[in-house]
């Protein structure tokens, strides 16, 4: 790798939030700008590359708060990205489908992890829906891969759990379908028109994850995620049960915890005050 | 010598340019430590034995970290330099970093990394000259694939505790090239959580 001979352009110009929310590190030259991805209430995601331009990451940045007092400010700020890193790396270790984490800077508000292609479950699936329906095709009729995609979410799940996380936030935005590594296709097509259900699930945003092994916490999660389905794709919701049945094989005590939903069910998410 | 490599790296300062040099069969590993244990500046460089290395991402993200340390005024050792050994440790203990990464008498393959800054500006053509008289080895390009052959897979497992009890996931060897980026994976995550308290 050479030095570029040519300085980059200044990157503030070309990105389409405020040079006051760019955090500083990206205010530094890359290869190519930085880029605004979404918004959420607590955080900014920006696309961008670690290193080297030819490695893509995610930059999470969450921008201080003038609301809030500023020392509990950064106390909340360091507090959160350390959690969420610490989250993501032991997911990894285990096994679960994450993105890796590449740098941080807790006192800095930002965390830098690995950029996963592809899209997420919520689009492919109401694209998925939109086709069934022009096509003119009967709800519960062809539904292979419909149901096969479910299955793959319900054991990603299951393994997070498996391994003593739970999500908090578990929706179809937060699960993202990467495409099958070459040489692991095992018999998935790919052909294109096809397959927009295709993929490996791995799971994003843990700005909300903790460590706990309890089955109250994993049946949470299990109940957002069902809610999740049921707001977004009613036409999906029937096969909720195909993504529980491939959770309850994924690991050991996976059936305490859907056993614990259906109370959970009842009641909703948060558990009665009345003892 | 053609083969020193000067990189920028992504989202740092343009003024903060890194020098890089890979040698095997090295003669005086014992010397050049005893420049460092003696603060010699003329040998103030980043020594890195080679074969805790798995790949050039892994080094550098050691390099980002020093440098975005030195840039917040926060290091933790004596110069940036230092640092960026440090920074390849899993633990807050320096001078056991300094034994597991940094130099020893018995390393043959060296990693050598200077940083430029605008207080101590470093010219590749000056550094190159001085480093073919202080460094006595072969000198070979920095590519994944020369570093490939000279890490210590096993030593690397151990230092950053690779060896998953019970397996959890898939076999992390680092035999295969996606192992190996598996591994790596892995290791930036244990980088970046170091020191990580609260």
């Amino acid at each position: 790798m050479e030095t570029p001979t040519v300085p980059p352009e200044p990157i503030v110009s070309q990105t389409s939030s405020t040079p006051a929310n760019l955090p500083q590190i990206l205010t530094y030259p890359s290869k190519t700008p930085p880029q605004l991805i979404t918004q959420g209430a607590e955080a900014l995601l920006y696309k961008s590359t670690y290193l080297l331009p030819t490695l893509p990451c995610a930059l999470k940045y969450r921008p201080s708060k003038p609301y809030r007092h500023p020392i509990l400010d950064v106390r909340l700020t360091k507090h959160r990205i350390l959690a969420e890193a610490r989250v993501l790396v032991k997911c990894r270790k285990e096994g679960v489908p994450v993105p890796a984490v590449y740098a941080l800077d807790e006192s800095k508000g930002w965390l830098c992890i690995e950029w996963i292609e592809g899209e997420v479950v919520r689009i492919r699936l109401n694209e998925w829906l939109r086709r069934r329906k022009e096509a003119g095709t009967e709800e519960g009729s062809e539904e292979e891969e419909l149901v096969d995609l479910m299955g793959r979410i319900g054991s990603a799940v299951g393994k997070m759990h498996g391994v003593g996380i739970v999500h908090g936030d578990l929706t179809t935005s937060n699960l993202m379908l990467r495409p099958w590594a070459k040489g692991v296709m095992n018999g998935h097509s790919s052909e294109d028109g096809k397959g927009i259900l295709e993929g490996e699930i791995v799971l994003i945003d843990f700005g909300l994850a903790s460590q706990s092994t309890a089955d109250e916490d994993r049946a949470v999660d299990l109940y957002v995620l069902e809610r999740a389905f049921g707001s977004t794709h009613p036409r999906a919701e029937s096969l909720l049960k195909e993504m529980l049945t491939a959770y309850g094989k994924s690991f050991k005590g996976a059936n305490v915890v859907l056993k614990k939903l259906e109370d959970v069910r009842m009641r909703g998410r948060k558990r009665s005050m009345l003892g | 010598m053609a083969l020193l490599q000067t990189v920028q790296l992504e989202h740092l300062p343009q003024s903060h340019s890194i020098h890089i040099a890979l040698y095997r069969n090295l003669q005086n590993a014992a010397f050049l430590q005893q420049q460092l244990l003696e603060g010699n500046t003329d040998y103030e460089y980043a020594l890195i034995d080679a074969s805790v290395i798995v790949s050039k991402i892994h080094a550098l993200a050691a390099v980002y970290r020093a440098v975005n340390d030195l840039l917040a005024n926060r290091l933790r050792s004596r110069n940036v330099h230092s640092e960026i050994v440090f920074s390849l440790s899993p633990n807050n203990n320096i001078s056991e970093s300094f034994r597991r990464f940094g130099i020893q008498p018995t390393t043959t393959s060296l990693l050598l990394i200077k940083v430029s800054t605008p207080t101590s500006e470093t010219s590749p053509s000056d550094l190159s000259s001085r480093l073919s008289t202080q460094i006595q080895g072969d000198a070979v390009p920095f590519t994944d694939e020369e570093i490939g052959t000279m890490t210590d897979l096993g030593r690397v497992r151990k230092i950053y505790k690779l060896n998953v009890p019970g397996g959890g996931g898939k076999k992390k060897d680092g035999n295969t090239a996606e192992e190996r980026r598996e591994m790596e994976m892995l290791i930036l995550g244990a980088m970046a959580l170091r020191g990580a308290t609260n």
